[in-house]
């Protein structure tokens, strides 16, 4: 094998707590990239593509490891790489050739050679004649243009690419994708390698000679594979769907076994978020279960969750989080990327909707820890309400911050919706249903 | 001249990169109007070079041991230059101080929450306590007694403006959208070119209108530096503000009119020629992903845009600056990429300790020394300051109710009817934007004539400085309305009274409380000219705190005006922890419209 351009070595990433613990985002990885290949980033969201993505950057520093730029650890030598954002990153108060120009103005190169040097790329991504525009003008596909085009006008030997097509319609999508192929074929451009982060499964398979499968809590690697598939790619070719379906199955399945548990340094124990108190609540809101329910029962009750989401023109991390949520109620079963309603599941598929909600609350209490914990502590009370502080606290010596928030939001709207509780959002408590005003009905 | 507007904002809108190059009249524009242009701005370099040589001719002259002020028409020129003057370099020195500070502040993980705690009681402070303080010093610090008296004038308003040019440059850097931050990282930005490609062009609309209502604040504060008075020494300084004072007190209803007649020219002319081109220019920096469709148009600009003298110096001057800049950065090696530093220590920690503790035993040695001049303070004195502010609080709140009680029904009209705001808005902008001190003679001498009392010209003249703030709130509440809800009140016909309950008082509620805080502030600034103005040789007051440091200012006694200013940074404070931001809060959680 060659010599790789990146590697990291056993980087990690995680968020110091002010108590015992720590919130493991990344637990210890190995990865290379090496020349000639095209490398995709597959996962769940929360599983840290993005934080790799910046590690891998030098844009963030790992909590533990390191990242080496050929043999030289990273932060000591300099590197060359790009990065194409999602959100495209121009600068609007600059022209397309501004913007373009910018980066060899950092690099202080002579004004007319950055010129003509900008103008020819512009040339290459097929914007000439776009030059003078500001980036609002231009379409969406347009502006990626112009991010591509400033990607690569310092010639990366590494091309980094954060869910670049994700923010376009499909259509520009599949043209630009062709395109940055073509260029990667005919080597037009000089780049060695590029490293694509995605969530677009055919994307990964679409373009990629390698991908990776991370999973998530903490972010790990699931499986890194080789596709030997032959470009241009077909979607409806045998060996391009087969490679689809493993891939759904690699992200559905609950993992068999949990890998191992880290050690930090100073021999604090690292929880593994699996090992917690708390389940992970999945961010999905009570509508969307009863909608994909009713859905599954029109499907007889037993589907595909890829042609699912195909059907529905859903990514597949905007269903994931209900397809989780419908299984942790013990609505679903879910087994090698096939989803099946379970029998409480078809029955609150077909109920109507105050049976629904005894449904789900029986579910709820059943399955879900924190409710019960909630309802545990407001029938306690005397005055049947808590404040939400409580067990934000509670939630806090396992989560970060900004999921603990998170986890609360997904309790008080599943809570609300099964008339458990109500929430009093000035005050900050929560408050048993039967006490809370009869005239005031929140529902969600 | 009259027609070149109308065609260039023509081109403007088509875009300038489409200009058909072939029609015969844009030929002509290309052709023979820059040269004219090219005239126009040498003209105004001439213009600029005559003028600075008046002002400096005013400040190195010879000490005038008394200013003699005329009250003819044709003095006003130049006073207006002089009142200009200090206002502009007053900005200039703001908007340096603005960007330095809030640079550091938001970069600086040890200094932040400090400095912005500070900010938060600069900005509570009335500055006109420090009026005597200020010029007392710089006239003792600089040989001439004119500069010192200039520089004065120009620190104090300076003191004014530059707090909120601070905040709104620190709050745009904490804001900067992730991905660009982490596009200059990745490119290797140098920080000079981060500055200019990135932060300023970013903060740049937050800063323009700060700069704007900064500026409107300045004009308070140099009319009443324009006309202080200590005892028996005379501080005046020849200006707009002088001027119109002097015409008050001698009663001469010509002068009074021509130098209003002045000052809203002025106030017009910086809003067309300055900040209407400014505002178009700067809509740029929008960070917007779609380009919008309302914009504000400057035929100024277009010609400056158009001007081959302008593009020539930017190309001659400006860009290769840039370049040599960034070049020498590129050559002093790769800068770091990495944007999460951990907790990295500098080894220089034990000087910055040291140079922290230094500074520490500075400041508390200072205030001690300052608390003991309290000493002298007896009794009766501290009963009369803080009765004087008990007085004063009324006073802020009756303006304060006053304010409230007119623009919320004017406000609220004016935002639902657009054909009403076209015509309105503009002129109750200019009415805004004269300065209440430049009034406060005028209105008092008409007061007195018709035999109001002192304490009703006070909160008048409090209500004059503060009222524009929650009028153009409540404007921006009540068009903010969203459409939906006025329709469903039309819909299921509510009455007026279940209107304005259920649908226009929750709606403008944010917008009403951000202007009453602003105006609040003001009021209590205000109180210091309010309470206590000498006219016609005579000294009219109306017991108060504002009237108590006024004379403790007059009297020299500057161990009350200490305690006085510091009772009132404390009402301001006190009042901001206490009522307005809690009311925020229930505003910001309850009534915000809108996602």
């Amino acid at each position: 094998m060659q010599q790789a351009i990146i590697r990291a070595e056993r980087v990690e990433k995680y968020y110091a707590q002010p108590s015992e613990n720590r919130i493991q985002v990344i637990s210890p990885t190995d990865l290379s990239i090496v020349p000639g290949e095209i490398v995709a980033l597959l996962g769940p969201s929360g599983s840290g593509k993005s934080t790799l993505l910046r590690m891998l950057t030098g844009l963030s520093v790992p909590s533990g490891g390191q990242v080496y730029w050929h043999e030289k650890p990273i932060g000591q030598t300099e590197i060359n790489v790009s990065i194409v954002f999602q959100s495209f990153a121009l600068f609007p108060w600059l022209t397309v050739l501004e913007n373009v120009e910018a980066p060899l103005q950092a690099r202080g190169m002579e004004p007319a050679k950055r010129r003509k040097r900008a103008m020819k790329m512009l040339d290459t991504v097929g914007l000439d004649g776009f030059q003078h525009a500001y980036p609002k003008e231009l379409s969406g596909g347009m502006r990626q243009r112009v991010g591509f085009a400033r990607a690569l006008v310092v010639e990366p030997e590494v091309l980094f690419m954060d869910e670049p097509f994700s923010a376009l319609d499909v259509l520009t999508a599949e043209n630009l994708r062709s395109e940055l192929l073509e260029l990667w074929q005919k080597k037009t451009m000089p780049t060695q390698a590029i490293f694509i982060v995605t969530h677009n499964i055919e994307e990964a398979v679409l373009l990629a000679d390698r991908i990776i499968v991370l999973g998530r809590n903490p972010g790990h690697v699931r499986t890194d594979f080789r596709v030997a598939l032959q470009h241009p790619r077909d979607r409806k070719a045998a060996a391009f769907t087969q490679l689809v379906d493993y891939i759904y199955k690699v992200l559905t399945q609950p993992e068999a076994q949990p890998p191992e548990l880290p050690r930090t340094a100073g021999g604090k124990r690292v929880r593994d978020q699996r090992l917690m108190s708390y389940q992970m609540l999945p961010h999905a809101r009570p509508g969307g279960i009863a909608g994909l329910l009713e859905l599954m029962v029109d499907h007889g009750g037993k589907a595909d969750i890829y042609r699912l989401a195909d059907d529905l023109a859903f990514e597949v991390d905007d269903l994931l989080p209900i397809v989780d949520a419908a299984s942790l109620l013990g609505f679903l079963t879910v087994t090698e990327g096939d989803a099946t309603l379970t029998p409480n599941g078809t029955e609150y598929a077909n109920a109507e909707i105050l049976r629904q909600k005894e449904i789900f609350r029986e579910a709820a209490l059943q399955h879900v820890l924190l409710l019960r914990q909630i309802m545990r502590a407001l029938e306690a009370k005397s005055d049947g309400s808590v404040p939400e502080e409580f067990f934000h606290d509670m939630l806090d010596e396992q989560f970060s911050e900004e999921e603990t928030l998170r986890q609360l939001e997904t309790a008080i709207n599943w809570g609300r919706y099964a008339e458990l509780f109500d929430f009093d959002a000035q005050r900050h408590r929560f408050i048993l249903a039967h006490v809370a005003e009869p005239a005031v009905e929140t529902h969600e | 001249m009259k027609m070149l507007p109308g065609s260039f904002s023509n081109l403007r809108a088509r875009g300038e990169m489409v200009i058909p190059r072939t029609l015969a009249r844009s030929q002509a524009v290309r052709r023979s109007w820059p040269f004219l242009l090219d005239l126009i701005v040498a003209s105004i370099g001439l213009a600029a070079f005559y003028g600075v040589v008046q002002i400096a001719r005013l400040w190195l002259g010879h000490p005038e041991p008394q200013v003699t002020l005329s009250l003819s028409p044709r003095a006003l020129p130049l006073y207006a230059l002089y009142s200009i003057v200090r206002m502009f370099l007053a900005y200039l020195l703001s908007l340096a101080f603005a960007i330095g500070y809030g640079y550091v502040a938001a970069y600086s993980r040890r200094m932040e929450a400090l400095m912005i705690a500070a900010l938060d009681i600069l900005q509570s402070i009335p500055v006109l306590s420090f009026l005597p303080g200020v010029m007392l010093a710089m006239v003792a610090l600089f040989p001439s007694r004119q500069l010192g008296l200039e520089l004065g004038a120009i620190v104090l308003i300076f003191t004014g403006q530059v707090w909120n040019m601070a905040f709104s440059f620190y709050s745009s850097l904490k804001s900067l959208p992730r991905e660009l931050t982490e596009a200059s990282a990745i490119y290797g930005y140098s920080r000079w070119q981060r500055l200019f490609q990135l932060e300023l062009p970013f903060a740049a609309i937050g800063l323009i209108w700060n700069s704007m209502v900064s500026v409107a604040g300045g004009w308070f504060f140099l009319m009443a530096c324009e006309m202080f008075v200590l005892g028996s020494r005379d501080f005046r300084l020849p200006g707009l503000g002088s001027y119109l004072q002097t015409a008050a007190s001698e009663g001469n209803t010509t002068a009074i009119l021509w130098g209003l007649f002045t000052m809203i020219l002025i106030i017009v002319a910086t809003d067309q020629l300055l900040w209407r081109p400014i505002i178009a220019w700067s809509d740029r920096f929008k960070f917007e992903q779609v380009e919008s469709a309302r914009h504000v148009r400057s035929p100024l600009l277009a010609i400056l845009q158009q001007s081959r003298f302008v593009k020539r110096m930017r190309h001659v001057t400006l860009s290769p600056l840039l370049d040599k800049l960034y070049q020498h950065e590129a050559k002093r090696g790769p800068t770091h990429v990495t944007l999460d530093d951990g907790d990295q220590r500098s080894p220089s920690a034990l000087a910055q300790v040291a140079l922290a503790l230094v500074i520490f035993a500075a400041v508390a040695y200072a205030a001690i020394q300052a608390l003991h001049l309290l000493h002298s303070i007896d009794r009766q004195e501290f009963g009369l300051v803080l009765g004087g502010a008990g007085m004063t609080l009324l006073r802020v709140i009756a303006s304060l109710f006053l304010a409230t009680l007119w623009t919320v029904p004017v406000g609220v009209a004016i935002g639902s009817h657009p054909r009403l705001a076209r015509i309105a808005q503009p002129l109750a902008q200019i009415a805004a934007s004269v300065p209440a001190t430049a009034l406060f003679p005028v209105i008092l001498l008409l007061l007195l004539r018709s035999g109001g009392g002192m304490n009703t010209a006070a909160i008048l003249l409090m209500l004059l400085g503060t009222q524009w703030y929650v009028l153009f709130n409540v404007i921006a509440g009540a068009t903010a309305i969203p459409n939906d809800l006025k329709e469903v009140s039309r819909l299921f016909h509510f009455g007026t009274v279940q209107r304005w309950k259920t649908i226009i008082l929750p709606g403008i509620f944010p917008y009403l409380l951000t202007g009453l805080i602003t105006a609040s502030g003001g009021a209590w600034n205000a109180s210091i000219i309010a309470e206590y103005f000498r006219l016609k040789g005579k000294t009219m007051t109306a017991f108060g705190l504002g009237e108590q440091i006024s004379a403790a200012t007059d009297a020299g006694n500057f161990a009350v005006l200490l305690l006085a200013t510091i009772v009132m940074a404390l009402m301001v404070v006190t009042i901001n922890r206490l009522v307005w931001r809690p009311l925020f809060r229930l505003a910001e959680s309850k009534y915000r419209l809108g996602a």
